[in-house]
């Protein structure tokens, strides 16, 4: 392990820690901050899993993580916790592995289009179902879990996205993705099977988004197609990882932890003109920092580093042959 | 931004007062802090800045106009702060726990729309502030106030407001102005589900034949196919538990393809200014959800002051009950004589409150005195069911053709 492994590593670990003991020492207001976090953390480092290394720009991520909150919303009082969180990763792993054989072909813009169709297309479903087959469109969670049992478990599904992570940096998986990333049609020619490494990162990726959903939605106590798949949630996700830098596993983490902020800081003190102010701060991410913070900080660390063209843009592939 | 301005030269006054009276004084409070997230954006934003909104200004004004709220020997003026929740249910649980936690207010007002005031329900109950929710209309709500005893429910069951249609249905089959068809379609949303759900079962009981039953999703702006069918089919009832886009969208389309039953019903939004301006003298006849006594002198000056103080109408549904809503706030604090929630909520609980929607008492934590039905008689949304409470006038049958 390098010196520079090893402080990433300490820096991980030191954040964990202190996100999972805010329940112990702060507020509420503390806590529902570190849920926030730890939640966009989640969700964007699970998102840069697929996205990053393939650059496929992915807005499906409410889908999945809508799909989670709602299977605890369905079977969350008739099943123990520990079922239910497997349910809704698995879930969430079955449907968008479905999804992926029909449409992980379509490449460039039109996938793009897909996958926030298919955020659409699952809302809608949801809502035809309910109102036709359930007779209630809205659901209710009670479950006593408390706010610091969702940091908890928040803090725990976080590690495990950045242990996969790692892991899959370092796998032959990994290396395909970055393949991908770099020329699809070369990875074919060279014997990838590419619809195969693409499928797989992608359902892997969507179900830890659901896990997420499904941790979270005991929150909210009332649970609707509207609010289980917020499109905006995608939207965030994705300003955030680019933000961070998607080629990188810590990179959304550094989009996170100031859009997170800049969100609260801005609703809290301009509440009339906050949608103005996040579409600025959208514009000015992409047009002043289209390689991510990580990118930046590389360039200034002095790390050897090959031009990157696009905001997604693939990981090297010289990082963790194995 | 007036309002956050206001707040701000109050904070800053109290800051000053509380610094210039020393350490021993900080204790009495110069003034109540009263908190809200409504939804100043997004999709639930033209209900909440219709009802909502507008009622917890008025209410702020004319209370900080005459001095503030008396607390024991004191008159304590109002401090706002204010958020918008952007219509999402986590964005809306955030704000409720920046108020409670960073903002510290004392009192936190309830957000617009069934979805908000449940998702925000438990933060309030674990924090004991009492949750006075106005905009919700659910089935839900009587076990919900088993759950939280802090929280009062101002808006009906879902059950309540289709019994009420039905009984003005049966009312007006029994005098002969109607025959037994009706047309119905709602939005496929909770409250236009559970609307219909419980219609349909009145309607069965009460004997009356549905000749076309369908729902539309959230968001629907064209409803022709719909009303189409309806034509077609010619009933002598035809009912929309819609929202207000939709509402103005099937009024529309009902309008230009020439549907004219005899009783004319659409759900939410049927009773706001805007439906009035919209349509103008084609309302006249228009069923729908809500009503108000106009002959109230309680009323009747409520909604002058509202004209004077925001420049625009209320609505005749939830806006009179959310200002009513308030003013039991605030005797329930007066009557404790003290900003501590849990007596303040036990006020509420026990107490027999003068409003301008009469007398109101929250002893099972539900208001039941609201109007099921109102109808656009003479330019006013007069309400006619309950059918026997005082205050209702009969209904007038057949509506006339749009014109």
């Amino acid at each position: 392990m390098t010196l520079r492994q090893l402080l990433l590593l300490t820096a991980g670990v030191g954040l964990l820690a202190a996100a999972a003991l805010t329940p112990l020492i702060g507020s509420g207001y503390a806590m529902s901050m570190a849920i926030n976090l730890l939640m966009f953390t989640a969700l964007a480092t699970a998102w840069a899993l697929f996205s990053g290394p393939t650059g496929y720009i992915s807005l499906a991520t409410v889908a999945f993580f809508g799909i989670g909150a709602y299977t605890v919303a369905v079977v969350g009082e008739a099943l123990p916790w520990g079922l239910v969180l497997a349910l809704a990763a698995g879930l969430g792993f079955l449907v968008a592995l479905v999804v992926g054989l029909s449409t992980l072909r379509l490449r460039g813009v039109y996938f793009v289009i897909f996958t926030f169709g298919l955020a659409e297309l699952i809302r809608q479903l949801v809502t035809w179902y309910e109102a036709n087959h359930a007779g209630s469109v809205g659901r209710f969670v009670f479950l006593d879990i408390s706010q610091a049992q969702i940091v908890w478990q928040l803090t725990a599904v976080t590690a495990v996205v950045f242990l996969l992570g790692a892991l899959l940096q370092r796998s032959r998986l990994g290396l395909t993705l970055r393949m991908i990333g770099d020329d699809e049609t070369v990875a074919l020619h060279c014997g990838a099977n590419t619809t195969a490494a693409k499928l797989l990162a992608f359902s892997l990726s969507a179900a830890l988004m659901a896990l997420v959903g499904a941790i979270v939605a005991p929150r909210w106590t009332y649970l609707d197609p509207t609010i289980a798949f917020n499109p905006v949630v995608s939207f965030q996700v994705l300003i955030m990882a680019l933000l961070g830098g998607a080629g990188r596993l810590y990179g959304p983490l550094l989009g996170v932890i100031p859009l997170v902020l800049l969100f609260e800081y801005l609703s809290a003190h301009f509440p009339n003109h906050f949608s103005i102010l996040l579409g600025v701060t959208f514009l000015a991410i992409v047009y002043l920092v289209p390689n991510g913070v990580a990118g930046l900080a590389e360039r200034y660390l002095g790390r050897p580093r090959p031009s990157q063209p696009a905001a997604a843009a693939p990981a090297q592939p010289k990082e963790g042959t194995s | 931004m007036k309002l956050r301005r206001c707040s701000k030269i109050l904070a800053v006054t109290a800051a000053l007062a509380i610094a210039g009276l020393g350490a021993a004084h900080a204790q009495q409070p110069s003034s109540i802090r009263i908190g809200y997230a409504v939804s100043k954006t997004g999709p639930y934003a033209g209900g909440a800045t219709t009802t909502t909104l507008p009622n917890y200004q008025l209410w702020v004004k004319e209370i900080n106009d005459a001095g503030g709220i008396k607390v024991g020997d004191r008159r304590l003026p109002i401090e706002v702060v204010e958020y918008d929740d952007r219509s999402s249910s986590e964005e809306a649980v955030r704000a409720i726990e920046r108020l409670i936690n960073q903002d510290k207010v004392d009192f936190v007002l309830a957000p617009w729309g069934t979805a908000l005031n449940l998702a925000v329900g438990p933060v309030l109950d674990r924090a004991g502030y009492p949750h006075l929710a106005v905009t919700s209309v659910s089935d839900m709500i009587t076990q919900l106030s088993k759950r939280w005893k802090n929280a009062f429910f101002f808006g009906d069951t879902s059950a309540n407001y289709a019994r009420g249609v039905v009984s003005v249905l049966d009312q007006l089959r029994k005098d002969g102005k109607i025959g037994d068809t009706v047309a119905m379609v709602s939005v496929a949303d909770q409250f236009g589900i559970e609307l219909s759900k419980a219609a349909q079962a009145a309607l069965d009981k009460a004997g009356f034949k549905l000749v076309y039953n369908q729902n539309y999703p959230i968001g629907t702006q064209d409803l022709q196919s719909l009303v189409n069918e309806m034509r077609r089919r010619n009933p002598d009832v035809v009912l929309a538990f819609s929202y207000p886009p939709d509402t103005i969208a099937f009024t529309d389309q009902a309008k230009a393809l020439g549907l004219n039953p005899k009783v004319f019903y659409t759900a939410v939004g049927t009773a706001f200014p805007l439906y009035k301006q919209r349509f103008g003298d084609n309302i006249e006849g228009v069923m729908g959800t809500g009503g108000i006594n106009p002959n109230s002198p309680a009323i009747k000056d409520y909604m002058e002051r509202h004209q004077k103080a925001l420049g625009k109408e209320p609505d005749r549904w939830l806006s009179p009950v959310t200002y009513a809503s308030l003013q039991v706030l605030q005797q329930a604090i007066e009557r404790a004589g003290t900003l501590d929630r849990q007596a303040v909520a036990k006020e509420i609980r026990s107490g027999t409150f003068d409003t301008i929607v009469g007398q109101i008492s929250l002893q099972d934590q539900v208001y039941s005195g609201g109007w099921m039905v109102g109808q656009w008689q003479n330019g006013e949304f007069q309400a006619i069911a309950p059918l026997n409470r005082d205050g209702a006038r009969p209904a007038l049958v057949p509506k006339p053709a749009w014109k």
